[in-house]
């Protein structure tokens, strides 16, 4: 947020606060232990407002439920801008001061009447402004969101169009006002404050940074590629284009979680070389020229992990790896080694005060030892004496102008609606959701038996299957533009008229992914996995499942982990 | 500028403990005090990250101008106040919590300090005559309140029964249950919010159950574990570990406790991996973490088969 | 709330009875626990128990989880969450019946429907004191179903109140009678006055040892309890109009004056409670009635309510407007539904004259009183219990400090009086709190209400002055009875007194000094006929009924008290009578000591004080 890529709260200020928005997120099942920080704050007194197309059981809990249609998201966000400035109920002083762009913002949320956002977002008018209304006048109040906003076309303008919010009304920078990215993954933020993505180094400076660079290739004592490199969508362009012939895959299973997946396994296919190098023997691994076996990281080896709060903390070893698994930083060094660079043998925490030492800003103040004994940090900690940052960006607050230092941007974006439209041909709304007990692909969760799991099913409402005379239960045919796929039907209460839902955790039963739109955002680069145009066609009798055998066979890969040290 | 939340601004009053003079902070409770000034003191249905219901009364002090006994983990301090712990109807009482408790229940995986304590106060179960015949599975969520077919004498009740094992994640062994509601709380307002099971029946009867005592499966249940978590009896336990002490293998002087990130979802919450013959036996996070509070979701306490090397 | 509720459904009977109770618009949560008993009544009422469909519906419309609902329903003993026949008769067997018609009753109606609760048309069982003690033995005829509908529909009058089902109380009860009521045919009501002989003395004149001025009992037998302008009459809501003329504080302090003491058992000063709430400066505040009498062998505030509801009403007027409550709640007994269709009744009669509601008697103030029915449980009567089970929780006894007066039902600073000490406000705010104050002494002022039951001459309600002798009290019921071994005074959490000790005088001072308590004014006497030992089991038996399992000494404690008795009383001691005693010793003094609430404080008092006097096993 505002050059610095983290939420900007502590947990803790969610049960101190006024007013919760969880926007595209369903922290209930996804993020249960944060929604525990939410309840508390709700038994406090704080009220609870949801935004998602699904009546999913955060919005149980919720004192207003937005169920927008999928993808409006910013036309919701710039309809609440629009009834804050009417009713004059923006933070003025904080604008002035503390934001550039109020104009422009204005401006481009003047078209977004109550109206037409009801129009176009499906949610009654009187509860659009409801909840602007309770937002803007809110003593503190949390935004919180999750990937029902990132996994769009256009996920970094939904993002800013929330975070326009946040300043319209100064609901950032205060204990208990701020906004909250809840991280998908558990070391996403962790990840990317790495440095791996690609216009970032270690803690947060710009690659294209020229002195920040030049500090990086002093102390590695190397040159760094100074322009960004591609994110993952690119890299799957870049292999169709033919540019790319190698892939080095660490920790990640595309073959199994692109979206418009048939697509992606066949440019894996088509390299000249794939490395993976993972804890499993994955979908992706099956199509590797070399497999790199490693430690789970978490419990195999030492690390750190860094949390949606900005918490770093760190990971141990509690058990042995199977067979020949080793630790990441293991093969990453011998790796080197072999290409001519003596990295050595540097343990965990050497590695750790290598970072330490460049990210000045961010990290420099966590030793090992301060993050074992206060169970971690917040950064900003640019120093050993500092005590952590819980709540970011309170400088936009400073009376100082030097203090305040650079006034944040509001963005002031434009609303576009999903890029798979629906048309006559294509006339339901597939999102895809995660549950309680299972976590993303399924290789991680699929291993335990989960009392909860449900053989995966196309989730819908009643109503549309009655219209497609379809019962409860009944094997149907999925159909996008990029493909089909097989699934059971299940009415669920969650669903409503025109929308559909599905995990992606389970393909080996459902391949979603074979119909999602591989259309990324060109920011994030993150695929619209949130919003697919289907239709849902009864299969035809006696030829049940052929076509499912057929890809059940064709993909039959074990989950279980095997070693597969040498193969 | 950063924020540091410094809770609220608390005076400082005095307490006399046993002809000891602390002072300590306003709100905290007389169990605190005792702590800080490091008295034994037992406890069953007491845990840090949950709302006293101060159920089991084996934490009693004698506190001046109340006639009955307070219990110190609920009670807070006031200014003044006069504790004692070290008299005799203290001990009386102690003794005799954990005496009818093990009249009753099977206390024998209630952990070390209650063995402990039981010897030090003397508990005599066995004076109470011989154990009745445990129940049929179901038959104590059954009794209808008010009502009970009268005793003998030549046995004495207990609550003894078979486990219930209905789900592949934990079983409950309600021979232990000492209804100290910890699991009620954690599954309740306290923690998870779910409220899969609260307390039924009345009095002796009375029972940890589902709505109609459903198997866990169709209930509200979203196996976070959490009441496991906080169980002190080992009435709640995991499959897993059920099926170790079961076969015979469970070997806790082997058992390490290692702390870590969950791998899930981005909270980052920490788990302590329990660790017997390089096996993940157990998952829990401590009470005093900022982010668990000590409780886990169903992935964090369950989620770990994937890296079992079995 | 993310509530999963089984897929069972309800009939539509059960759907229809539950909604009829919930009102549409539950405010912004939508959750209102506290109709949690009221739900289930009307179910209960309607189909006679709660089934899985019922139970989830009534947890969808109130936004309670099944589990934490279930754990509600089957802490009553007058829910059932098993099929049950719609027609139930509970006998009492209790103390004051069992010797006096209530065990051969029972014996009577296994002979003609087979075991207790086996039936599924119609059916018995065993009961705990019903409060009808002076008209033994006594039945509470629990009806549901078709005759429940037919009299709710019927226009409210003191017989048929909306909702309130087709209960019916029978005493004395004789085997025919209660066949009869269980076939559906009405059961007529006894006339109150037989339930406070001192009314017929007081009007003839002619056969009291003592004539005794009424205050309490004044109006009992001469106004109509259906007829607000028969109260009017007899001197009704003079007392609400002085109260609103001399104003709220002054009120209060004439209460303190008058030393009036908590009529239910604890003796409590009333003004001090009073005080607290009324100088707290928190909006909210509420009044209870605490009407839920269930101490084995009373029953005064029942024949109160019966006979003479507008007291009981105009005197909670007077309390919630004197503490600043805008709202007071009548918790009673689920066994009492005459007394219920008379409060009902009464208030029903108060609000439409403008005696209840958004401008009480013209003065501005407001009040109102919504009656909530009890279900069956004993501890509810303990004030923290009560105000659990009126929030829709369990009936479990709250931690106190806080105590109601800071924190009391949902939270809010709370006064909760008993029935009796309620009607004696009227008196207070009449004559003054100096002049309550002048009768009796000490802590004990005013008059008190006795309930004589067992080998008395003419059993029932009586009200003497405070410091009248226990040996007094029994001559105005007809003398001393013959024989007479022991009185149980206060009730099961009382002690027992022996024939030696007539002469105490009935003040919480005096009896304390002999170790017994006054309690709830129970006089149980019992002859050299009466077998004590199932007396004294009886008891320990009620006790571990009535415990609610919340904590490990009652729960447990209450348990091995009645096996060791019934050791003791059997002859088959462990080890030896010293032993066994040393054994009761412990339990009690766990108990007394460590309990959360006065039930398991007081669960060993009788039993403690029949063992010291050798009222069983070897010395008997």
């Amino acid at each position: 947020m505002f050059g610095a890529g983290g939420g900007t709260s502590a947990y803790q200020e969610v049960e101190e606060t006024d007013l919760v928005i969880l926007w595209g997120s369903n922290a209930r099942d996804t993020h249960p232990i944060y929604f525990h920080h939410v309840l508390k704050g709700l038994h406090n007194g704080a009220e609870l407002y949801v935004v998602d197309p699904r009546r999913t059981s955060s919005a149980k809990w919720a004192t207003g439920h937005l169920a927008l249609d999928v993808g409006t998201d910013i036309a919701l966000a710039h309809a609440m801008g629009r009834v804050i400035l009417d009713e004059g109920l923006e933070n003025r002083a904080f604008i002035e001061r503390a934001t550039t762009g109020i104009d422009e913002y204005r401006a481009a949320v003047e078209p977004w009447t109550l109206a037409r956002a009801q129009e176009v977002t499906g949610v009654d008018a009187a509860l659009i402004r409801d909840t602007a209304l309770a937002y803007a006048t809110a003593d503190r109040a949390q935004l919180c969101w999750t990937l029902g906003i990132t996994e769009h076309h256009n996920a970094v303008d939904n993002v800013r169009a929330l975070i326009d919010l946040a300043l319209l009304t100064g609901h950032v920078g205060r204990w208990g006002s701020g906004v909250v990215p809840l991280r998908g993954q558990n070391n996403v933020q962790g990840g990317g404050d790495m440095g791996s993505i690609p216009n970032k180094l270690p803690g947060g400076y710009d690659v294209e940074d020229e002195v920040e660079r030049a500090r990086f290739e002093r102390v590695w004592g190397a040159p760094i590629p100074p322009r960004k490199g591609l994110h993952l969508s690119q890299m799957f362009e870049s292999m169709e284009r033919g540019e790319i012939r190698a892939v080095y895959c660490v920790g990640e299973n595309p073959a199994e979680s692109e979206a418009d997946v048939a697509h992606a396994r066949k440019l894996l296919t088509g390299l000249d070389h794939l490395v993976v190098q993972d804890i499993f023997r994955t979908a992706t691994a099956e199509l590797a020229d070399v497999v790199l076996p490693s430690c789970a990281d978490w419990c195999e080896y030492e690390g750190t992990v860094t949390s949606s709060e900005r918490r770093v903390q760190r990971v141990r070893k509690a058990i042995d790896p199977p067979g020949l698994a080793r630790p990441d930083t293991h093969i990453i060094c011998d790796l080197a080694t072999r290409l001519g660079h003596d990295w050595g043998a540097p343990t965990a925490e050497q590695v750790w005060d290598e970072l330490r030492s460049v990210s000045l800003n961010w990290h420099a103040g966590m030793s090992y030892a301060r993050l074992t004994e206060l169970g971690g940090l917040q950064w900003p900690c640019p120093s050993e004496d500092h005590p952590g940052t819980p709540t970011m960006h309170t400088r936009l607050w400073e009376r100082d102008p030097a203090a305040r230092g650079k006034p944040a941007p509001f963005a002031g974006v434009e609303h576009a609606g999903p890029l798979d439209v629906l048309t006559a041909e294509f006339p339901l709304r597939l999102t895809t959701v995660r549950t309680l007990d299972s976590y993303n692909s399924g290789v991680q969760t699929g291993g335990y038996s989960s009392p909860l799991r449900r053989d995966e099913a196309l989730c819908i409402d009643p109503a549309d299957a009655e219209a497609l005379g379809i019962a409860d239960g009944e094997r149907v045919r999925v159909v996008s533009r990029r493909g089909a796929v097989e699934a059971p039907i299940r009415f669920d209460g969650a669903a409503r008229p025109g929308l559909a839902f599905i995990t992606p955790h389970f393909s080996e039963q459902v391949d979603v992914n074979l119909i999602t739109n591989e259309a990324w955002d060109p920011q994030s680069g993150t695929s619209e996995f949130k919003a697919t145009a289907i239709r849902i066609e009864p299969l035809p009798p006696r030829q049940e499942s052929l076509v499912a055998d057929a890809e059940r066979q064709e993909r039959d890969v074990p989950d279980v982990r095997v070693p597969v040290a040498g193969s | 500028m950063t924020t540091i939340d410094l809770g609220t601004i608390r005076r400082l009053v005095s307490v006399t403990v046993d002809d000891v003079e602390h002072r300590v902070p306003e709100g905290a409770t007389i169990m605190d005090v005792l702590d800080g000034a490091g008295c034994d003191t037992p406890r069953l249905c007491q845990a840090p990250n949950l709302t006293p219901v101060n159920a089991c009364r084996v934490c009693v002090v004698e506190v001046e101008g109340s006639r009955p006994l307070v219990p110190s983990c609920a009670r807070r301090v006031e200014d003044g106040m006069v504790v004692r712990t070290d008299t005799e109807r203290v001990a009386h009482s102690r003794r005799m919590v954990l005496e009818l408790l093990e009249s009753a229940n099977d206390m024998s995986q209630a952990g070390d300090d209650v063995a402990r304590w039981s010897v030090e106060y003397g508990a005599d179960p066995e004076r109470y005559g011989p154990p009745g015949p445990p129940a049929a599975a179901g038959e104590r969520g059954n009794r209808h309140p008010g009502h009970h077919a009268e005793p003998d004498g030549e046995t004495r009740a207990t609550v003894a029964q078979p486990v219930t094992v209905d789900n592949d994640l934990y079983v409950r062994d309600y021979a232990r249950c000492i209804l100290c509601y910890k699991c009620v709380e954690a599954c309740g307002t306290d923690a998870q919010n779910t409220f899969a099971i609260a307390v039924a029946g009345r009095g002796f009867d009375a029972t940890i159950s589902t709505e109609f005592a459903v198997p866990l499966p169709d209930s509200a249940c979203v196996y976070c574990g959490n009441c496991i978590g906080v169980c002190p009896t080992g009435a709640l336990k995991s499959v897993a570990e059920h099926e170790r002490r079961e076969a015979g293998i469970w070997d806790p002087d082997d058992e390490t406790v290692t702390s870590t990130i969950c791998s899930f979802c981005g909270v980052g919450c920490t788990l302590e991996l329990h660790v017997q013959h390089n096996t993940i036996v157990n998952v829990t996070s401590p009470h005093d973490h900022s982010v668990t509070h000590g409780h886990l979701c169903i992935k964090g306490r369950f989620g770990f088969q994937h890296v079992q090397n079995l | 709330m993310d509530l999963r509720l089984l897929p069972d459904a309800p009939t539509d009977v059960e759907r229809t009875a539950i909604d009829a109770v919930v009102p549409d618009d539950l405010g912004s949560t939508g959750e209102r626990r506290d109709l949690l008993l009221p739900a289930f009544h009307a179910v209960m009422d309607a189909v006679g128990w709660i089934s899985r469909g019922a139970l989830g519906h009534v947890c969808e419309r109130l936004q309670v989880p099944p589990a934490e609902a279930y754990g509600v329903a089957t802490f009553y003993a007058l829910f059932s969450v098993t099929p049950r026949a719609p027609r139930t008769a509970h006998v009492c067997d209790d103390v004051a019946c069992a010797a006096f018609g209530g065990d051969a009753l029972c014996a009577a109606l296994e002979e003609r429907l087979g075991p207790a609760g086996e039936r599924e048309d119609v059916t018995w069982t065993r009961s705990p004191c019903l409060g009808m003690c002076e008209r033994a033995p006594a039945v509470f005829l629990q009806r549901a179903g078709d005759a429940a509908q037919r009299s709710s529909t019927i226009d409210a009058g003191p017989e048929a109140a909306d909702g309130l089902g087709d209960h019916q109380q029978i005493a004395p009860a004789d085997v025919t009678t209660v066949l009869e009521g269980l076939g559906g045919a009405d059961v007529p009501g006894p006339d109150p006055v037989v339930s406070t002989p001192q009314s017929r003395m007081d009007r003839s004149r002619s056969n009291g040892t003592r004539p005794q001025e009424l205050h309490l009992l004044s109006r009992v037998g001469i106004v109509d309890p259906a007829d607000l302008d028969s109260y009017r009459a007899a001197g009704g809501y003079s007392g609400l109009r002085r109260a609103l003329a001399v104003g709220s504080s002054r009120v209060v302090d004439e209460i303190t004056v008058a030393s009036l003491t908590g009529r239910g058992g604890a003796a409590f000063p009333t003004g001090t409670k009073w005080s607290a709430v009324a100088g707290s400066p928190d909006p909210d505040k509420y009044l209870i009635c605490n009407a839920d009498e269930s101490e084995p062998g009373t029953f005064k505030d029942r024949v109160l309510m019966e006979a003479d509801p507008f007291a009981l009403v105009e005197a909670m007027t007077v309390a919630g407007i004197a503490v600043g409550a805008h709202t007071g709640y009548l918790y009673i007994r689920g066994e009492y539904p005459a007394a219920e269709r008379a409060v009902r009744h009464a208030i029903e009669a108060a609000r439409h004259h403008r005696l209840l509601g958004d401008d009480v008697m013209g003065s501005g103030r407001v009040f109102d009183i919504e009656v909530r029915r009890g279900a069956g449980a004993y501890i509810c009567g303990e004030e923290t219990a009560l105000m659990n089970s009126l929030e829709g929780h369990r009936g479990e006894p709250r931690a106190k400090p806080p105590f109601p007066t800071v924190a009391g039902l949902f939270a809010k600073p709370t006064v909760i009086n008993n029935v009796e000490t309620l009607i004696n406000v009227l008196r207070i705010v009449a004559e003054g709190g100096p002049a309550f104050a002048e009768v009796g002494s000490g802590r004990s002022t005013g008059t008190k209400l006795f309930c004589l039951s067992g080998v008395v001459a003419r059993p029932g309600v009586y009200e003497i002055d405070m410091g009248t002798t226990l040996r007094e009290l029994l001559e105005l019921a007809g003398g001393v009875p013959d024989r007479l071994r022991t009185i149980l005074l206060g009730g099961a959490a009382g002690t027992f007194v022996t024939p030696d000790q007539l002469d105490v005088r009935l003040t919480l001072e005096d009896t304390r000094e002999i170790g017994a308590t006054l309690g709830s004014g129970v006089v149980l006497c019992l002859d050299e006929s009466v077998d004590m030992a199932r007396i004294l089991r009886r008891i320990a038996g009620f006790f571990r009924d009535e415990s609610c399992g919340q904590c490990v000494p009652c729960r447990v404690g209450t348990v091995r008290q009645e096996e060791a008795l019934a050791r003791i009383v059997r002859g088959r001691e462990i080890g030896d009578r010293k032993t066994e005693l040393q054994l009761l010793t412990d339990v009690d003094r766990v108990m007394t000591d460590a309990s959360i609430c006065g039930l398991g404080q007081t669960a060993a008092s009788a039993v403690r004080s029949a063992l010291k006097l050798g009222l069983i096993g070897e010395n008997a």
